[in-house]
């Protein structure tokens, strides 16, 4: 008989770095993303673009367009307007032009679709659509947008007095969302003994996923069905979402999302490009593949960030922090398409008290629309946590400057402690576990931080030093795993998860999940649940998602969802057919299933640990032999509303040398500790933290989509947006602690957006802190070597 | 558009004969015409190279090539590594190293390094990142790539390597 060792680590379970079972095709080429789908008879279709970012449209012709041999179709408003598809509902409760309504509001807005044999002949019959513009003015400073004289961009909403989200008082106003007390947070500054307050800009970005969005619909005329391979993280909401626009049953729609090719939050929405698709297919009865290019990608999906922050911090001499106020200007660009559940218009953006202990709090978000393309949730934010991070650990910065605290010490003083939880925050949020001295400490003393402390007061001591030195920390709080039903909701629909095991009678299983793998693991570490807590070794479970014939309804893979909720449904499915598997065990072993115990894989009598029947053994009488009365078969299903959102933590350090001559900013070193609980999969935990970082490294450091004042986006392809090389990437030290979720089935909280959340205030403050003696209180990303250098100049540190 | 013309090439060691415009990328030719779907898209400004295949010696970005131009020539792509059906040493390391997620750099990043490695037998961790730095990778922060690309190397002058992945294991 094998040893208890061997049979756990033949189960592969919870906790062990198992290899992806989704390599053996990737490395050979073999996944099947939706480019390389192919189907009899299928057309390609490709849009026809602003060149203006706010315009009127005055005639479309399409002539010359039909005209071209190999063309079957040219969409516009007009086509879509007899079935209501002109403009189409966003998560944010908004509505967005499906092709362009009379104008157009950012600059490569869908204005008309050619559908031909192929791309390339596509390609020639957009060149061919003429469109006359009337240009208008430009919107495109959100500070600006509410001015009296401001370019009206929503002319289709201009009188509406109230929007998704309460009252509207411009025509450029989308919401005013509010939280905290703000009469006592007043107060509080009023009484403060020190107060600072900072103007913050997140920059807009793009999460720029390799592969773009795409899709290949096809409406069967003869069976009166729809199917749909798409880029979507989230193809059950798709489904429901279709269905409500097309009136086609959600039994008759199969949206298929095969392998994804990265999705990083650029997959949640619906664009127009899937429902001219769409539409087209309904139309020509034939199948119409959609596949954007990376400039039609970064300039019209979804962006993220675009905060305009101003906060303010109260606090006593000593460091004790008493009250936090934030006023926020979102830039949504021209339709809010922005994906939260639908009673957050900010997302989660009150998680930004932080780790810290903030007994008064107020924040206040006002959305504009602006000329440019829609979005802000996206890359990586957890619903707007990375703005809330970015906010808070700026804020503490600040702080420390004025008050002349390491930075490290007054968060040390101001952290929550580990005995507070589950802490209650004034914004709300209850945080379910945490120790983040302990993590703190952790990195400081691997690090050597007081020697990188004495290092810099050295540097700085020495006037001709031709490198500063930076030293950066984050100590973030995330929450993810949105959410329980009762706040949260995408369209209505609860964000509840789901998970369905079948196990077969040769004790194989099939598992599927609604939620939906982009690259981070999921077909490898969910089938590492089951094998922990029903005994069926990892590797004879397949692990499938992201069909929705044949999947669960779940809300999909964002936010870091997947482990919390879907997780925790894996996890209690995989209870339930343990719980079975043992009555059944029971009934072979002729006890009572009082007597029977679960171990590992197999069912032990108490007391007679050699009388056992293995969960194999268990598997095959299911389907012959069960005790009377219950029902054959060994399946269960299982969808998780959450009581909570699960809150990981992790302290960042970074130190980093910033040449004054040249602006250059070297990374000499990065140590991420992430703590997200129980750990299913190390090595995964792990990638998911490199690409993050990575993520955070080009965020700070290089990336923006900046518009010039006639709202021409300037650097949408990889000539100018900076997606680093190997070259550039820093190299990563990571480290955790273990802090379990007390409310989760398996104590495992969501983590792959935290190295993206955390990491970005991490270079920030480095960089900042290079120049922190200097009285430099802070400087707005991206700290491009220019962007620093023009810091340098201004100090007067830089070669005149 | 110009009339087509018939292309003539070995594709993993077979002649493919395929009928392109003369401006038909070599990219969409191997994708849709040669049905190999390993090499993919991932920007029109010739920077990410998802498309990299090898073609007569060298890691080309297939995008930035037209058909006709590889007339005549050897090409190899992803599909065409694990030659006789076992793994390539690379192969095998992106998945022991966890040099992949999404896997849609993967077939990019395979073709570049099998070149490398062939250039560069014996690679430092500078030399692997300058060289693989005409491939961008989204998921991994390149960090396991650069294991891998090692661990390769290691197989592949003949030192061994630790392989714990149980698709790895000789049948038995």
């Amino acid at each position: 008989m094998d040893t208890s060792m061997e049979r756990l680590a033949a189960l592969e379970g919870m906790g062990c770095s198992r290899k992806r079972r989704e390599d053996p095709r990737f490395i050979q080429g073999k996944g099947s993303y939706v480019d390389d789908i192919r189907m009899p008879g299928m057309l390609f279709g490709t849009m026809v673009r602003s060149p203006f970012a706010h315009a009127r449209i005055t005639r479309i012709d399409t002539s010359r367009a039909l005209a071209l041999p190999g063309v079957h179709a040219v969409l516009t408003a007009e086509d879509l307007k007899p079935l209501k598809l002109h403009w189409m509902p966003t998560l944010a409760g908004d509505v967005q032009a499906v092709l362009a309504d009379g104008k157009v509001s950012f600059q490569n807005q869908e204005v008309a679709f050619v559908v031909a044999d192929d791309r390339y002949i596509a390609a020639d019959a957009a060149e061919l659509v003429e469109v006359d513009y009337e240009e208008l003015p430009a919107l495109v400073d959100p500070l600006h947008a509410l001015d009296a004289d401001a370019p009206v961009i929503r002319e289709d909403i201009r009188d509406k007095a109230v929007g998704a989200h309460g009252a509207r008082r411009h025509p450029n106003h989308i919401f005013t969302w509010q939280m905290g007390d703000k009469d006592k947070t007043d107060r509080a500054f009023d009484a403060a003994e020190v107060s600072v307050a900072q103007d913050i800009v997140y920059p807009r970005v793009h999460p720029c996923p390799l592969e773009t969005c795409g899709c290949v619909a096809s409406f069967d005329k003869v069976r009166g069905d729809l199917t749909v391979y798409i880029t979507s993280q989230a193809p059950h909401v798709v489904r429901t979402v279709v269905g409500l626009l097309s009136s086609i049953p959600e039994s008759k729609i199969r949206i298929i999302s095969p392998d994804i090719g990265g999705g990083f939050g650029n997959k949640v929405g619906v664009y127009p490009g899937y429902v001219t698709s769409i539409v087209a297919s309904i139309v020509l009865g034939r199948p119409v593949k959609w596949i954007e290019s990376r400039s039609e990608n970064l300039s019209a999906t979804a962006f993220a960030r675009d905060y305009h922050m101003h906060g303010e911090l109260a606090a006593t001499r000593d460091g004790v922090v008493k009250a936090l106020r934030v006023n926020v200007v979102a830039d949504h660009g021209a339709f809010d398409a922005c994906a939260d559940p639908t009673k957050w218009p900010a997302g989660m953006f009150h998680v930004c008290t932080g780790s810290y202990q903030i007994p008064n709090a107020f924040v206040s978000v006002d959305g504009v629309y602006t000329n440019k393309f829609p979005g802000g949730v996206a890359y990586r934010c957890s619903f707007r946590v990375t703005e809330a991070v970015y906010l808070i650990e700026r804020m503490m910065d600040v702080l420390a400057l004025k008050l002349g605290i390491d930075k490290t010490e007054l968060r040390l003083r101001n952290f929550i402690r580990r005995e507070q939880f589950p802490y209650t925050t004034p914004l709300g949020l209850e945080y379910d576990s945490g120790d983040y001295e302990t993590a703190l400490r952790k990195v400081l003393a691997a690090v050597d931080y007081p020697a990188l402390l004495a290092e810099q007061a050295a540097r700085r001591a020495d006037p001709d030093a031709e490198w500063l030195m930076g030293i950066g920390v984050s100590t973030f709080t995330e929450i993810v795993g949105a959410g329980p039903s009762k706040m949260c909701d995408i369209l209505g629909v609860g964000m509840f998860d789901s998970c369905e095991i079948r196990v077969h009678p040769d004790g194989s299983a099939i598992a599927r999940m609604g939620t939906i793998t982009q690259g981070q693991g999921h077909q490898t570490t969910y089938a590492q649940i089951i094998a922990s807590e029903a005994g069926i070794p990892a590797s004879k479970i397949q692990v499938e998602e992201g069909d929705t014939a044949t999947a669960p309804y779940g809300l999909g893979t964002y936010g870091s969802r997947s482990t919390p909720v879907a997780g925790a449904a894996v996890a209690r499915a995989a209870r339930k057919i343990r719980e079975k598997a043992r009555r059944i065990a029971a009934h072979l072993l002729e006890a009572s299933p009082d007597d029977v115990e679960f171990d590992l894989d197999r069912f032990v009598l108490k007391g007679s640990p050699d009388q056992s029947k293995s969960v194999k053994e268990v598997a095959w009488a299911a389907y012959n032999n069960v005790p009377e009365g219950m029902e054959m078969g060994l399946e269960a299903v299982d969808y998780y509303d959450p009581p909570n959102f699960t809150f990981p933590f992790g302290v960042y350090l970074c130190v980093l040398d910033v040449n004054r001559y040249t602006g250059e900013v070297r990374v000499r070193r990065f140590y991420a500790l992430d703590d997200c609980g129980t750990r299913i999969n190390p090595m995964i935990i792990e990638g998911q933290i490199h690409g993050g970082l990575t993520e955070g490294f080009a965020v700070a450091m290089g990336q923006e989509m900046p518009y010039d004042e006639s709202g021409n986006l300037l650097g949408a392809t990889l000539l100018d947006y900076f997606v680093p090389t190997a070259v550039e990437t820093p190299h990563w030290e990571t480290d955790y602690t273990v802090t379990p979720s007390p409310h989760h089935p398996i104590g495992a909280k969501g983590v792959a957006e935290s190295p993206h959340v955390g990491s970005i205030p991490c270079f920030t403050s480095a960089v900042v802190d290079a120049f922190g003696h200097l009285g430099v209180t802070h400087m707005n990303m991206p700290h491009n070597a220019y962007h620093v250098w023009q810091q340098c100049r201004e100090l007067g540190l830089a070669r005149t | 558009m110009g009339a087509k013309v018939m292309v003539s090439f070995t594709l993993n060691g077979t002649p493919a004969d395929v009928v392109v415009e003369p401006r038909e990328l070599l990219i969409h030719t191997l994708r849709e015409k040669c049905q190999h779907t390993g090499p993919h898209i991932g920007c029109e400004t010739s920077h990410c190279g998802a498309c990299t295949v090898d073609m007569d010696g060298m890691s080309v970005k297939s995008c930035t090539i037209l058909t006709v131009q590889a007339q005549g020539a050897q090409v190899m792509t992803v599909e065409g590594l694990a030659a006789g059906g076992d793994l390539h040493a690379l192969q095998e390391a992106f998945m022991q190293e966890h040099a992949l997620q999404c896997g849609f750099c993967t077939p990019g990043m395979l073709m570049r390094a099998w070149r490398l490695l062939q250039e560069n037998p014996n690679p430092s961790e500078e030399e692997i990142r300058y060289w693989m730095a005409g491939n961008l990778c989204r998921c991994t922060g390149y960090q396991n790539i650069v294991k891998a690309v090692q661990y390769a190397a290691r197989k592949l002058r003949g030192e061994a390597v630790e392989t714990s992945h149980p698709l790895l294991e000789p049948a038995q």
